[in-house]
């Protein structure tokens, strides 16, 4: 197990490695010059040679490797390099927004789990009944509703009709709490919402075939009561597939996060990658992409250690 | 006897679709059933466009702009006074197209080297691996958004954009399944009366991993679809004029507190025929590879 988790920690930084020099490539091939993206004026009105220094300055004269190799070594020494936009540190740009993105992606899976969870069990356990139907029609909808369409469904009822909540903006959690959750409602209802989607389906599946299994059977017959076996046998045994659902979730919590930060004006990562894809601002694209392949390799990694210790069956090598 | 017997070749079972089969299925699965009439009633709908839509899609119209759905323009106008519904039925052409070109390359690229990398292993399958982890890291939207900046916003592009994205979950797919065939006594069979890599891969391994693929590739054209919309809705899909559900979506929601209801029906559209593919890849799956059932989730 030690040697497994050990190797895998040794490979990250070669996938990590081809992700970034990929990026850095396609980045490069893109069309259109940064420089003009950074500036912002039409090529005829500035003085050609100011544009040759700045291009030597920010080095994108050089050869894409020797680029990268730049960006690799300075990334060795914490350094993500700095906007192409305004010359801000990327480094600063990712710590600003990410407490945004933080409280958003937890508050969603927190709603995600809260739902998805005691639906799928409950579902589960009162299998072909109407709540059990009606759990599956939604976890089916939350699989395939689009998060954007549902947030403007959900913007026109409670922002534009009813006028309960604020349809865009951003305050922090800790400075007004109240604020926040008004804030934070409509988007963390998109995401987690559909988010619960998939966690009711893998909790309905996970805990109907504990439900079957024989251990079930004897407690019953050993005269507990409903209650007791599910809770403390069926639910606690079916959770760890569904743990390693929420693990593999969080490609689909970032994805979100980049539409739903862009759809509420909330000033977060996902925001931050749409911008810098737009404006052609390579350091800042590199060092998101850098910060969210990072956190889906650890995610993947955390989630299949915690699989083997909750589960002795799974041995890997 | 029974010695005799263990010496044949296990060939894996072939089982036949016949309509008895099918009839079956499609009663055991009447969602199924129903997900695949209307991902019919859509295809139809987006070949016969021009035939069906009460409008041009294109004409816009000065005087009639952002009109509640009324007996004129059931899903109501835009803001240049274009027809919702006309828009929406030609849209479904861009939707569908990608859908399949996006599945096709996916599979195009990502069967072979599944075959390839479970069959040889060896530094081949490493590479072939690492290679599947890296693009799996990369977040999805992003490679998506970055591809199609590059390539430029074509269906054609749009289309490479996301079939590379989801290649490699066909490449693992295949792989994993060549793994435990490859040292199938057919396998050996075969390589003993000669039969080289390349028909060994071709005529032996690809036909058993095919139901698999089929299956997932169902399922991946929802997600196509979706991935489809959400990168028109974000401004880099297909050209703006050309009428796509997901950029509907993007002009309605500049018009949100004004005309509310522009949103509603393309984002329907996208819903529905998604949740269609995903209920077809349900029937489908149990279908041909009953096995399955229970491992694969969605």
């Amino acid at each position: 197990m030690t040697a497994y988790i050990i190797r895998r920690i040794l490979q990250m930084p070669v996938v990590i490695l081809m992700v970034t020099f990929a990026l850095f490539v396609i980045m490069h091939l893109l069309p259109g010059d940064p420089i003009y993206a950074m500036i912002g004026e039409s090529e005829a009105s500035i003085d050609p040679e100011v544009i040759e220094e700045l291009r030597g300055e920010l080095g994108l004269d050089d050869p894409v490797l020797v680029q990268y190799l730049d960006w690799a070594s300075d990334l060795l020494r914490g350094d993500l390099g700095r906007s192409f936009r305004d010359r801000s540190s990327v480094t600063d740009a990712i710590t600003d927004r990410m407490p945004v993105t933080l409280q958003l992606g937890l508050l969603s899976l927190f709603v995600a789990i809260c739902v998805g969870v005691p639906a799928g069990t409950i579902a589960a356990v009162k299998r072909n009944s109407p709540i059990d139907a009606f759990v599956t029609l939604f976890a089916m909808f939350g699989v395939a509703v689009p998060n954007f369409w549902f947030s403007m469904m959900l913007i026109w009822v409670f922002v534009v009709e009813l006028r309960w909540l604020p349809a865009s903006g951003f305050v922090a959690l800790w400075s007004d709490p109240i604020e926040a959750l008004r804030h934070m409602a409509l988007p963390v209802a998109a995401l987690g919402l559909t988010l619960s989607g998939s966690i009711m389906r893998y909790t309905r599946s996970s805990v109907l075939e504990v439900l079957n299994q024989d251990s079930v059977s004897t407690e019953k017959a050993k005269g507990m009561s409903q209650r007791t076996v599910i809770v403390r046998h069926a639910l606690r045994n079916s959770l760890l597939p569904v743990a390693t659902i929420i693990g593999l979730q969080l490609g689909s919590l970032l994805a979100g996060s980049i539409i739903i930060e862009s759809m509420f004006a909330l000033p977060g990562i996902g925001r931050l990658a749409i911008q810098s894809i737009n404006g052609r601002d390579y350091p800042m694209l590199q060092g998101v992409v850098l910060l969210f392949t990072v956190t889906v390799l650890v995610v993947n990694l955390l989630t299949d250690i915690s699989y083997a210790i909750l589960d002795p069956r799974i041995r890997y090598s | 006897m029974a010695h005799v017997l263990e010496a044949l070749p296990a060939v894996p079972p072939r089982r036949r679709i016949s309509p008895r089969r099918l009839w079956r299925t499609a009663r055991h699965h009447p969602m199924a059933s129903v997900a695949l009439c209307i991902i019919v009633v859509f295809v139809l709908i987006a070949v016969m466009a021009p035939l069906i839509a009460p409008y041009d899609p294109a004409e816009t119209n000065g005087r009639n702009r952002l009109q509640s759905p009324s007996w004129d323009h059931p899903f109501g106008t835009d803001s240049l006074g274009r027809d919702v519904l006309s828009r929406e039925i030609f849209g479904a052409r861009i939707s569908l197209q990608v859908a399949v070109l996006a599945v096709a390359v996916a599979a195009g690229v990502g069967v072979p080297l599944g075959l390839i990398s479970g069959y040889r292993g060896g530094w081949v399958d490493v590479v072939v691996m690492r290679l599947t982890d890296a693009v799996i890291a990369f977040p999805g939207l992003v490679l998506a958004l970055t591809l199609v900046l590059v390539l430029g916003p074509s269906i054609t592009n749009i289309m490479v954009a996301l079939g590379v994205g989801a290649a490699p979950n066909y490449a693992r797919l295949v792989r994993g399944q060549v793994l435990s065939l490859r040292n199938m006594e057919y396998i050996t069979a075969a390589r003993s009366i000669g039969a080289g890599d390349t028909r060994i891969m071709t005529r032996y391994l690809w036909p058993n991993t095919l139901p698999s693929v089929i299956v997932a590739g169902t399922l991946t054209m929802g997600t196509a679809i979706l991935a489809e919309a959400s990168l028109s809705f974000l401004g880099v899909g297909v050209r703006p004029p050309t009428p796509t559900w997901g950029g509907m979506l993007n002009e309605a929601f500049t018009q949100i507190y004004v005309a509310p209801f522009l949103s509603f029906f393309p984002g329907l559209a996208i819903f529905i025929i998604t949740l269609s593919f995903n209920l077809l890849g349900d029937g489908v799956r149990d279908l041909l590879d009953p096995r399955l059932r229970t491992t694969q989730g969605l």
